[in-house]
Parts: structure tokens; C-alpha cells; sequence
């Protein structure tokens, strides 16, 4: 069997189409959030919202409703819970974001464990890739569509918040709506991974892309195309090896971002491990030569 | 006579319970450069962000040219050059990329930059003499070509105030040199330009007029006058004239980050000072 057939192969089946339609969806929208959050520090807050999104998620499931609007509205409890806690309280911002999250999830835990139809709600929780239905299909792509539409033409703005806030409000711009709209458009992004990689690993896909990318590159504008083509490439690549080794689709996905972080931290050419200890080198036997 | 630059009246902030500024009033004129001076927690930044509308005042209010901040902000007159601890140096944009930032406030939804707006960021590049150094990562460039970079943006946004919050930070004599006379420029194209630092030095070469900030406004008039060492005393709470201080000018850094204070620890002569508690 040669690689095209290996390649193929897995493609004769719809359910894997649509399995690597909506990876690729998710990827590419979860790899451009991620820019900013890694910028601006907001790893956790990305973990946080991401599992906060669970409950909201469940009770639209149990009403009917969008999961997109359970999500929104637990995204914003999650985080006027998160600053209550830190602005009332001595407890510190990690603390107060460790508290709150893991609570909300926990509610999540519960509210599928008393919902009948308890298989469906599962897969929220670790990803059901293969399992990805039409309608599923079709609420991640307009989703994915429209925060990856939004991200792209507010990208000037939310960077300018990202690395100067005040500047942003001394021009007139609030960085209050703007930081809102990135937590919004966090919320958002999380359902559209919920389906692929589950919402334990959503976070994994909220921060590997941009990471990895960060280190390849000095230009921001550079990141936003870096990010989503490694994302993507990794999460299809992720799929076939799920498929051939027959292994959890969700998990893998993550696996193969991660060895593409791993090997770009080692050798990215500026600011790889191997690449910054050699130059080091050099410049010490260049040094002990001088002198 | 048209209104001055900044109106500051009575302007009181607190942070919960502390303190920041006590009914402090300022004046500054258009085109003029006010120097402020003041140790931590004396309500500089404070004072900044209530300039910029960033925090309301309990009381008192502040007009930029007889207008409210709201509005100086929309017009895009204020420009801001932070504090260089305040930046993530490592932030993945070129100088161009930050200069470009000031355009924002002239441009539509997306910010696509047009014509106008490129030969304004190109312009304010030569105006502090960094073109060469346009596509440089910002945090490759040296102390003083990165205060002129923000200068840049502040050229480019066509801000007619300036707020440099500790410019002198970081930056070597010859930047200095070359801020000051870039400030200087700018002051007499009618930009009007509040300076917030604890460089003693460089203030009688740059400013018209020079403020003594501690919560209040204790003194506001020429440099020379409101930088003698019994003038200083009040706002650093030291007693300068009795300490074996030979180097004249050589005033208290009060934020002991610098290498220069020859004085002890200013915070424990001056009981009472709160610590600002704006920053984290």
C-alpha cells in the first residue's frame, strides 16, 4: 500500500470526512484565538472558560437550545464569578480561576449524570470525533465561521489590547468591550472544539498553536498564519494516526500538536533550545579565541 | 485667551481605601513642557490616568482643552508613551507595526491602513530618526530608540498632549539628549507635554515648568526654583540639606530601581506615604 492509498483510505468513509472537516474547522479557528491568549497571559483563563462552558452546555442540550448561547452565558458567570472572588476576597487571580472553573465543571459532571440520554453528553467531555453528525457538522462551521471572521477583522484591535491597553483607551477605544469580546469569542471557540477534542483537551488546542508559532516568529501578523496552518496539519495528521492505530481520535490530535511544539522548541531557528545553545557556543569559542 | 491644555481642579482619587490624590489642581498651558515630579505613591500615574479619563476622580474634574478627557480621547489628541516596565518587550511587532497604532483612532472597522496613514507612521519614523529601524522587532531596540518609537506613535496619532510616564528610565546620555531635544521640537510645534520622572538631571533642559506632586500639588513654577534641594525636601520627605550630599543635584531616586540614590531609603522617612496600589 503506498501513501496515497494510506492517505485515502480513511477518506472512503463519510464518517471519517467529516471527522477531519471539522478538526481542520476547529483547529484553524482554536490556532488564531490562541495568538492573543498566549500573548496576553491568558492560558488559564482559556483552561477556565473552556471547562466553565460545561453546564451551559449540558442545560442547552436538556432545553433545546443553541449549545453556543449555554455556553456564552456560562462563559460569563464563569468570569464575573472569577473577579468577584479575586476583587472581594484576598485570594489571589490563579486561585480564584481554580476555584471557579473546576466548580462549574464539577455542576457539568452533575447535570449529565441526572440528564437521561447520558451517551450523547459524554462525548462533551472528551471529544466524539467519529461520531460527528451533520447537524454537528453544520453548527461548527458557521460557528467556526463566524468568530474566525470576527478574530480576523478585529485582529488589529484586540493586538493593540493585548500589548497596550491604555494606549487603546488614550485613542478612545475601550479595552473593557474589547477584552469582552475576546472572552466572548473564547466562549464561542470552545464549542466548536467541544465536538473534536472534548472540553478537558479544548484547552490544548487554545494554546499549543499559538505557543508553537510564537516561537518561530517576531511578526504578529506572521503568528496568525503560522498558528492555523501548524494547527490544522497536526490535527488531520492527529486523525490518521487515530485512525491506524486505532486510538482516541481527540487525544491524538492534541499528541501530534504537542510533538510539533516539542520539535519546534527544540530547532526553531531563533529561539530553539539547540539553536540558542549553539549560538552561545560559537560565541564563547569565538570569545576564548579573541582572547 | 482660549482654555488651557490640562485642567486639573481638586482632583481627589482613591483606591478603596487608599488615598491617591488629595484635591490636586494643575494648570498646564498649550505647547508648554510641565515636568512632574513626585516619589512612588505620590499620585503621578494617578494623576496620568485621571489626564486620560482611566480613573474617575471622587471630586473634581479635569478638561483637555476645555473639554472633557472622553472627548480629547475620541479626537485622538492624547498620546501615550508607557513606562518602559509596562511593555512586553518580547511582543511579536515591529517598531512600524507599534507606530502604526497610533493611526488607529483615524481608521475605519478593520484599521486597514491607507495611504495617508502609512506616510504618517513613515513620517513620525524620520521625525525621531528610527526609518532604519522600522522593521525591527521593538524589543531589539536600544533604551532610548524605544521611547522614541512610542514618541513615534504619539507623532503619528498627530496627538497635540503628550504623557511620557518615566522616559528618562533606561536610557543612556545621549538619549537623553536626544529625547529632549525631540520633546522640545514638539513642544514648539504647539504640542502640549507632561513628563512624569524621578531624573532629577535631565528636567531643567527640558521643562518650562516643573510640578512637586505628594498626593497634592505642593509647588508648581520654573524648574530651577521648584528643584532646590528645601523644595524637594517637602515632596521626598527627606532632609536634604543636612545629609553629607555633595553632588548638588543628585536627588533622590525614590523608586530605588536606579543605581543612583546616595540617600537611604526614602520610604522610611516619609511615614504615612501609601504605596500605590494602582500598579500590579
Amino acid at each position: 500500500m503506498d501513501l496515497v492509498d494510506l492517505l485515502l483510505e480513511p477518506l472512503s468513509y463519510d464518517f471519517m470526512v467529516r471527522a477531519i472537516v471539522t478538526t481542520a474547522l476547529a483547529a484553524i479557528v482554536c490556532a488564531v484565538l490562541s495568538c492573543w491568549l498566549v500573548l496576553i497571559g491568558w492560558s488559564l483563563m482559556g483552561d477556565a472558560v473552556s471547562h466553565a462552558v460545561l453546564p451551559g452546555v449540558v442545560l442547552a442540550y436538556i432545553v433545546g437550545a443553541p449549545f453556543a448561547l449555554g455556553a456564552l452565558v456560562f462563559a460569563l458567570i464563569a468570569v464575573t464569578l472569577i473577579g468577584v472572588v479575586r476583587n472581594t476576597s484576598r485570594v489571589k487571580e490563579d486561585a480564584a480561576i481554580g476555584i471557579v472553573f473546576t466548580s462549574l465543571f464539577a455542576l457539568g459532571l452533575v447535570l449529565i449524570s441526572v440528564t437521561p440520554s447520558q451517551t450523547d453528553l459524554n462525548h462533551i467531555i472528551f471529544g466524539n470525533l467519529l461520531g460527528v453528525s451533520i447537524p454537528d457538522l453544520i453548527q461548527v462551521l458557521v460557528l467556526g465561521v463566524v468568530t474566525f471572521a470576527i478574530l480576523v477583522l478585529k485582529r488589529r484591535d484586540l493586538t493593540l489590547y493585548a500589548f497596550d491597553p491604555t494606549h487603546a483607551h488614550a485613542i478612545g477605544l475601550s479595552p473593557k468591550r474589547l477584552g469582552a469580546l475576546l472572552l466572548g469569542l473564547l466562549a464561542l471557540t470552545s464549542v466548536v472544539a467541544l465536538q473534536t477534542v472534548g472540553v478537558v483537551l479544548v484547552v490544548a488546542m487554545l494554546i499549543i498553536p499559538g505557543a508553537t508559532a510564537y516561537l518561530l516568529t517576531d511578526r504578529f501578523s506572521r503568528m496568525l498564519v503560522i498558528a492555523p496552518v501548524i494547527s490544522a496539519v497536526c490535527s488531520i495528521a492527529g486523525i490518521y494516526f487515530s485512525y491506524y492505530l486505532d486510538t482516541a481520535s481527540g487525544a491524538m490530535v492534541v499528541l501530534t500538536q504537542a510533538a510539533a511544539f516539542a520539535v519546534v522548541y527544540l530547532f526553531s531557528p531563533r529561539q530553539g533550545l539547540i539553536g540558542t545553545r549553539l549560538a552561545m557556543a560559537r560565541r564563547r569559542k569565538a570569545a576564548a579565541l579573541a582572547a | 485667551m482660549s482654555s488651557p491644555a490640562i485642567l486639573v481642579e481638586n482632583v481627589t482619587v482613591h483606591y478603596g481605601e487608599v488615598l491617591a490624590l488629595d484635591a490636586a489642581s494643575l494648570t498646564v498651558e498649550a505647547a508648554r513642557i510641565c515636568g512632574l515630579v513626585g516619589m512612588n505613591g505620590s499620585g503621578k500615574s494617578t494623576l496620568f490616568k485621571a489626564i486620560m479619563g482611566m480613573v474617575k476622580p471622587d471630586a473634581g474634574r479635569v478638561l483637555i482643552n476645555g473639554e472633557p478627557p472622553a472627548k480629547a480621547r475620541k479626537r485622538g489628541g492624547i498620546g501615550y508613551v508607557p513606562q518602559s516596565e509596562d511593555v512586553d518587550w518580547q511582543f511579536p511587532l515591529s517598531v512600524h507595526d507599534v507606530v502604526m497604532m497610533g493611526r488607529y483612532g483615524h481608521q475605519g472597522f478593520t484599521r486597514r491602513p491607507s495611504r495617508a496613514d502609512r506616510d504618517a507612521v513613515d513620517l513620525a519614523l524620520d521625525r525621531v530618526e528610527l526609518s532604519e529601524f522600522a522593521n525591527r522587532q521593538i524589543g531589539q531596540l536600544s533604551g532610548g530608540q524605544k521611547k522614541r518609537a512610542f514618541v513615534a506613535r504619539g507623532i503619528a496619532q498627530g496627538a497635540t498632549m503628550m504623557l511620557l510616564d518615566e522616559p528618562f528610565a533606561g536610557v543612556d546620555k545621549r538619549s537623553e539628549a536626544t529625547i529632549t531635544r525631540l520633546l522640545k521640537e514638539l513642544a514648539s510645534d504647539g504640542c502640549t507635554i507632561l513628563v512624569s520622572t524621578h531624573d532629577l538631571h535631565a528636567l531643567p533642559q527640558l521643562c518650562d515648568e516643573a510640578v512637586l506632586l505628594m498626593r497634592r500639588v505642593l509647588m508648581h513654577g520654573p524648574p530651577e526654583v521648584v528643584l532646590q534641594p528645601e523644595h524637594l525636601a517637602m515632596a521626598f520627605g527627606l532632609d536634604v540639606l543636612n545629609r553629607d550630599v555633595t553632588g548638588g543635584p543628585d536627588l533622590p531616586d525614590a523608586s530605588g530601581l536606579h543605581d543612583l540614590p546616595v540617600i537611604p531609603d526614602p520610604g522610611l522617612a516619609a511615614p504615612g506615604v501609601a504605596k500605590h496600589p494602582g500598579r500590579n
